[in-house]
């Protein structure tokens, strides 16, 4: 069977449904209304249209030069989901959960947000599509995303810091999680990544698979063949999968994962789940997991927000286990050097989460060597993360308030 | 093997039902839940259900969650629920679950689990995040250790799923009485009663209602159509605020609901 024909609940040995009960009927209800509006010509041309008419699809690839001077000799061309509307891939897969949220009847949405860059697009939509909005976010994001909470509170949603376990990602999704399961009756849960349960790995893939669709023609239209290898970031790994998916079966090209290395593998910071973590259920479904000997969740660690998370989707886990795809971490300190040298040599400023993806493939470049083409999906723009990297580069005036 | 299908028999016999306490492991203390646990029986409790500290615990409410965490901050390990369970079984009648969800189970290994808890003494598992579905493991080695197997109905469930529900559960099924998580609540939901309803129609020999119930009185209600009525955050607020003795009275005060003549 083609890798592109996968389909939910399971992954191979990944996926499935770990859930209450309570939410049965919440997931079953969305994956047929899902598999209902999949074959339904009029929601497809929808969807595309509001790519065309408010993301701004088809998004263009840059080659950049200058910043590929230092990845060995490799071309590097970048896949801009950072000029999307609202900043990232994330609206790809909201505008898809919004249209099926509106299918269903239901008039609450309600999202967890790492960068604050689901949150936004959910907020976005909320407001496109006149749906009341809740947004939950770790109290340790609502700070280093302060910018972004602001945009979702202007744009009319509620914003609700979550103060439980590490104050990050993971907590926002269960706190989601508690929501839902309260408020099923009028609220849709707009889940931001392609992990939890099924249907949604399925189901946000689909959304963001228009990402490596458009790509791989845009490569082969400058570059008259495949790229070598593709690239990007991973923290639930939704714009990964999304530029992984068209390419999955030309065997000829290399898939590469990015996670967020933090402090470090062999530090106890970082988020690296597939390199540093062991197959076990969280969230929903099962996948590769931080985790301690009792199977408790062991707190991630990243200076980007929206890779600061413990488990990863099990399309993920299993691109991994069958040697389809690579995954390999790149630190704190690799990714923001690389969000300075795109900045510095291109004049594009890279989210964090998408800096990962760029310091990858500089290294990846120098071991494929002149000759490889390097598809890398810029995932986001940086504007949120200016305050990180001003204090990180030591950017503010003296007197600056911090 | 002590299991929960007789005590809830027994109790509807000679009472209106059957009074289910949760507390978690290792709050305040490992000592100190095994000490409330027994009180909780002493004053009443029929069946205990104790719940593992997780790192991740999406079905529970604000109560259960800082207590879970302040047990996990204090160091709880897997191997205290076992050692909880063999205290407490030493001492009292009362059959003991363990409520847990999945993963920490999955690490431990599904059958180790089984034959560890067996030995200890408990009854069997609630698994709240769980559905028969993705449970083939658990159903074999519950099935060869002879522990129960405790799986939720919700209002929102099937008549399908509610079917599955019965047939893969033993002991009882666990009514979740309204839309939600843990914490008590002013009013049990009128959907528990239908949900009861149809769990028997579907053929369960038992149905346990719990979410939100924290009164005699909404004991006593429950136990009108249900087979045991299941408190949780109430007796861990109780615990929290009052130590063990507080527990205690809560639990003497609860199983009043269980002789409904008192509490009216
Ligand atoms: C710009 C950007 N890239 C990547 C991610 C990581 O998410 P995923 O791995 O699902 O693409 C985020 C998450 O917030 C993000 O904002």
């Amino acid at each position: 069977m083609a890798l592109r024909a996968q389909s939910g609940p399971y992954f191979g040995d990944f996926g499935g449904r770990f859930v209450p009960e309570s939410l049965v009927a919440a997931l079953d209800e969305l994956g047929e209304a899902y598999d209902l509006a999949k074959l339904d010509p009029a929601f497809g041309e929808e969807l595309a249209e509001l790519g065309r008419s408010y993301t701004g699809r088809p998004s263009i690839i840059t080659e950049v030069p200058r910043f590929a001077r230092h990845a060995g000799g490799a071309r590097v061309i970048l896949k801009r989901e950072d000029l999307n509307h609202t900043g990232s891939h994330k609206i790809n897969n909201v505008l898809g959960q919004a249209l099926l949220t509106k299918r269903i009847g239901k008039t609450r949405v309600i999202a967890e947000t790492g960068a604050g860059q689901h949150g936004v697009a959910t907020a976005t939509a909320a407001a496109l599509f006149g749906l009341e909005c809740t947004i939950y976010m770790g109290e340790v994001d609502t700070e280093r995303q302060a910018l972004n909470v602001a945009r979702m509170r202007l744009l009319g949603a509620e914003v609700v810091p979550v103060t439980t376990g590490s104050r990050t990602l993971k907590d926002a999704i269960n706190e989601a999680m508690r929501d839902w399961v309260t408020n099923v009756a009028t609220t849709n849960y707009i889940f931001g990544t392609v992990a939890g349960p099924h249907p949604f790995p399925e189901m946000v893939r689909d959304f963001q698979k228009v990402i490596g669709e458009e790509a791989r023609q845009q490569v082969i239209d400058l570059t008259g063949a495949l790229p070598t290898a593709v690239t990007a970031c991973v923290g639930g790994g939704s714009n990964a999968i999304g530029i992984f998916h068209a390419f999955l079966d030309d065997a000829e090209v290399a898939l590469y994962g990015f996670e967020a290395g933090g402090e470090g593998v062999d530090t106890e910071r970082h988020a690296a789940t597939i390199t540093k973590g062991r197959p076990g259920v969280l969230h929903g479904a099962r996948s590769y997991l931080l985790q301690d000997e009792d199977g408790q969740t062991i707190e991630s660690h990243s200076i980007s927000a929206g890779l600061d998370y413990p488990g990863v989707g099990p399309e993920h886990a299993w691109l991994a286990a069958i040697g389809r795809a690579t995954y390999r971490p790149v630190t704190d300190a690799a990714a923001m050097q690389a969000l300075r040298l795109l900045t510095r040599t291109e004049g594009i400023i890279p989210a964090i989460e998408s800096a990962h993806a760029l310091a990858g493939t500089l290294e990846l470049g120098t071991e494929l060597g002149p000759g490889a083409t390097i598809l890398v999906s810029l995932s986001g723009r940086g504007d949120k993360d200016m305050d990180t990297a001003a204090k990180y580069f030591d950017l503010y005036d003296q007197e600056h308030p911090k | 093997m002590r299991t929960v299908g007789p005590v809830i028999r027994r109790r509807n016999d000679e009472a209106a039902g059957a009074l289910v306490g949760y507390l978690p492991v290792g709050f305040p203390t490992l000592d100190e839940s095994v000490e409330a646990a027994i009180a909780l029986v002493e004053h009443g409790v029929d069946v205990l259900e104790l719940g593992l500290p997780y790192s991740d615990p999406v079905m529970d409410g604000p109560v259960i969650q800082a207590a879970t965490q302040q047990a996990l901050a204090n160091g709880f390990r897997l191997t205290h629920g076992f050692e909880a369970v063999r205290r407490i079984t030493e001492r009292t009648d009362a059959p003991v679950l363990i409520m847990t969800y999945w993963n920490p189970v999955l690490q431990y290994g599904v059958d180790r689990f089984a034959d560890d808890l067996a030995a200890a003494g408990g009854a069997g598992l609630i698994t709240p995040d769980l559905i028969p579905d993705e449970a083939a493991d658990w159903i074999a080695a519950s099935e060869r250790t002879g522990l129960d197997r405790v799986f939720l109905a919700a209002p929102t469930s099937t008549d399908a799923r509610i079917r599955q529900a019965v047939d893969s559960s033993r002991g009882f099924v666990y009514a979740v009485s309204t839309m939600g998580i843990t914490g008590a609540r002013s009013d049990v939901d009128e959907a528990a009663r239908t949900l009861v309803a149809r769990l028997a129609e579907a053929g369960a020999p038992a149905s346990c209602v719990g979410l939100g119930i924290s009164t005699a009185a909404q004991v006593a209600e429950v136990l009108e159509y249900a087979d045991g009525a299941i408190v949780g955050s109430a007796l861990v607020k109780a615990l929290a605020d009052g130590g063990v003795e507080a527990a205690g009275e809560l639990a003497g005060e609860l199983a009043r609901g269980t002789r409904p003549s008192e509490v009216r």
